[in-house]
């Protein structure tokens, strides 16, 4: 305290100096304001209005929707509908982009034509997609006059307007979406940690479990989540490839007629609630378990 | 899982605890291109049990190459590698049980620094209890014993390093392979650790091969030097060798002979004394190759060429002084126009004149290059 008192000079100074410092930092802070503004425009606001709105239903007490969803087996066994289909897409996704971005890891010419092949089924959209597989795939198509061809089948194999079109569809444009993200999170890891690892005696197997998969689980975790966000929500291929009506009612097309069949936007939002807290509780799940893994620099010491 | 290679050897001859009864390791005309580019032509040493070497070079002399090629993270062109009598460049990495250190360390960055070390004992399955033994000493003699249980992340340049070292040396490797170790370390911690590079390798004997492009590391902690330049060898010796008689220019100017003098020698020589005339100077000095008469070059370190000598040398008009601590670094001008660096204990201004002289064994001069 004395010694602040015989060096004013000093002090002041220095106050001064963090309170521009400080200030610098609020006008730093200013620079957030459009994206935040974006966000609650667009995100935000729509998200509470939807959620005020799914407990404000036409008939009936404030959760009214919700027991309507979850007591009629039409619309609750839409969310089992949809697991049993987005689950195993995500799980083949993210199943395949791992082997086969981490043969790649290597910068080649492969891993860049691969990347540029795989870029184009994301480019070209689910719509798209789904219809090209519901020739493809359908009765009359390629696939089904190889397969009778080389005597494979005797009949045409049933992959359109099934469960079956809409998982294929799903993995055609879902895996390049988890290859590319797996492939830049592998080769975000340094390769002289696991040629540190052959040196020190691990071969192949023993440097993919040891060094390459725990500093890859934070990463696939991730994936896992965007993968099966994206595939939750599904509803072109659904409507397109599967059978809308039956086996592939996934919750999308439930909230899809709710909105706009029955007009009660209650209700639909009561849907796209319950759907995001499927989402939700999923992602949780996955990221708590990433939690158990090493997050943190992939890389072996000072670069 | 094991890859097409050929022949997958048994196990256990990986490693062999203790050094094992291991000899030499033999380069015999090792190769390494890279499409149409040699980054090494055929290096042939043999490295004796407990011998430490050094491959010294500027960057893409190929010594990094020979290094990764002796650890089998790069398949040899041609040529072959020997352990005694065992053929070992056709072995993967992970046969070949050798102990590496990294430029970037390369620590996994998941692990503990425990774990880090006792990687090579668990892949080698050395039982629990003998590798938390191994692990504990290995922790002792690189001094982190308090750090074992922290992560890579949460150590310092200098710790990072010695983790490497112990994860190496741990598994008792007949071999220790170092890629520029200390190239990341400023300055003072640099030479703290070639300091316990030094203590290590007495305490451990284990054969070491080093690659280093800064000449003070190289000769500081090798036994024997291995000059390298566009992937061949120059000169194989002893540091002092190296140091005072470089085996040609190249090796000269690598070592910090930094006045390379153009000349004329009265007379022709196998090598020894030769008069030197030119550039309104007269030397004498020390033919280290066959020279013809005529033109050759004579190269002087700058600690060399003393700027007090006596009446016999020649006058030169100081450039520039550079304060160096114990000594000044001058640049000086001879009447002719010819620039030199010398060392003045004393301090000089520019615009002095100060004679310059040289011992005859410290001019060493070489034949002119093609």
């Amino acid at each position: 305290m004395a010694a602040v008192e015989t060096n004013p000079p000093g002090r002041s100074r220095s106050d001064a100096w963090s309170a521009a410092k400080t200030a610098g930092a609020d006008r730093t802070l200013m620079l957030l304001v459009p994206g935040a503004l974006v966000v609650i425009l667009l995100f935000i606001y729509p998200f509470l209005y939807g959620l005020l709105l799914s407990f404000a239903p036409k008939a009936g007490s404030v959760f009214a929707n919700y027991r309507t969803f979850f007591t009629t087996p039409r619309l609750r066994d839409t969310i089992a509908t949809t697991l049993w289909i987005a689950v195993p897409a995500t799980l083949v996704n993210v199943g395949l982009a791992l082997p086969i971005a981490y043969r790649m890891r290597r910068n080649s010419r492969w891993q860049r034509l691969l990347t540029a092949l795989l870029v184009i089924p994301i480019t070209l959209g689910t719509v798209l997609v789904a219809e090209g597989l519901l020739t493809y795939l359908g009765p009359q198509g390629w696939f089904n006059r190889t397969l009778i061809d080389l005597g494979l089948a005797s009949a045409p194999v049933r992959l359109t307007h099934n469960y079956w079109g809409v998982v294929l569809s799903l993995v055609i444009t879902g895996f390049p979406f988890a290859f590319l993200l797996v492939l830049s999170y592998i080769t975000g890891i340094d390769p002289a940690l696991a040629q540190a690892a052959a040196t020190l005696g691990a071969g192949p197997a023993a440097r993919f479990r040891h060094i390459y998969l725990p500093l890859l689980a934070p990463g696939l975790a991730i994936a896992l989540c965007l993968s099966f966000v994206q595939a939750f929500s599904v509803f072109p291929s659904a409507v397109l490839l599967g059978a809308p009506a039956g086996p592939t009612r996934v919750i999308s097309i439930a909230a899809y007629q709710a909105a706009f069949e029955d007009y009660d936007y209650a209700m639909a939002s009561a849907i796209a609630m319950v759907m995001g807290a499927v989402q939700l509780v999923i992602v949780a799940a996955i990221l708590a378990l990433r939690g158990v893994f090493y997050r943190g620099p992939a890389a072996g010491g000072k670069g | 899982m094991r890859g097409a290679r050929a022949p997958a050897p048994p196990r256990e001859a990986a490693p062999s605890p203790a050094g094992g009864a291991f000899g030499e390791l033999r380069l015999e005309e090792v190769t390494r291109a890279f499409g149409g580019a040699v980054a090494l032509a055929g290096l042939t040493l043999t490295v004796k049990r407990g011998e430490f070497v050094t491959l010294l070079g500027p960057s893409g002399c190929g010594k990094s190459t020979a290094l990764n090629c002796i650890a089998g993270l790069l398949p040899v062109t041609q040529g072959s590698i020997w352990l005694d009598d065992r053929r070992i460049d056709v072995l993967r990495p992970e046969e070949r049980g050798f102990g590496m250190v990294f430029q970037n360390y390369a620590l996994f960055p998941h692990m503990t620094v425990r774990k880090n070390i006792g990687f090579g004992l668990a892949m080698r399955r050395v039982p629990r209890e003998e590798a938390r033994r191994r692990v504990d000493q290995a922790l002792a003699l690189v001094q982190l014993a308090e750090h074992a249980e922290k992560l890579p992340g949460q150590l310092s340049g200098g710790q990072q390093q010695r983790v490497a070292i112990a994860r190496a040396i741990v598994v008792q490797p007949p071999l220790v392979l170092m890629d520029e170790p200390l190239s990341n370390l400023d300055a003072k911690l640099r030479i703290e650790m070639r300091t316990e590079l030094k203590r290590i390798h007495q305490e451990l004997g284990r054969s070491t091969i080093y690659v280093t492009h800064d000449q003070d590391e190289a000769l500081s902690l090798a036994d024997r030097v291995v000059v390298l330049k566009d992937g061949r060898v120059q000169q194989i010796g002893t540091p002092e060798a190296v140091y005072t008689r470089p085996a040609n220019l190249d090796v000269a100017r690598f070592m910090g002979y930094r006045n390379i003098i153009p000349l004329a020698a009265a007379a022709a020589g196998e090598g020894g004394p030769v008069r030197l005339t030119g550039a309104g100077i007269a030397l004498r000095g020390t033919a280290q190759t066959p020279i013809g008469e005529g033109p050759v070059l004579a190269a002087i370190r700058p600690d060399d060429l003393e700027l007090d000598g006596g009446a016999d040398g020649f006058e030169g008009r100081v450039e520039s002084v550079e304060y160096c601590g114990r000594d000044y670094l001058v640049d000086l001008v001879t009447a002719s126009g010819l620039r030199l660096h010398g060392r003045s204990l004393r301090r000089v201004a520019p615009g002095d004149r100060l004679r310059c002289h040289a011992a005859p064994s410290r001019v060493l001069v070489y034949p002119p290059e093609s």
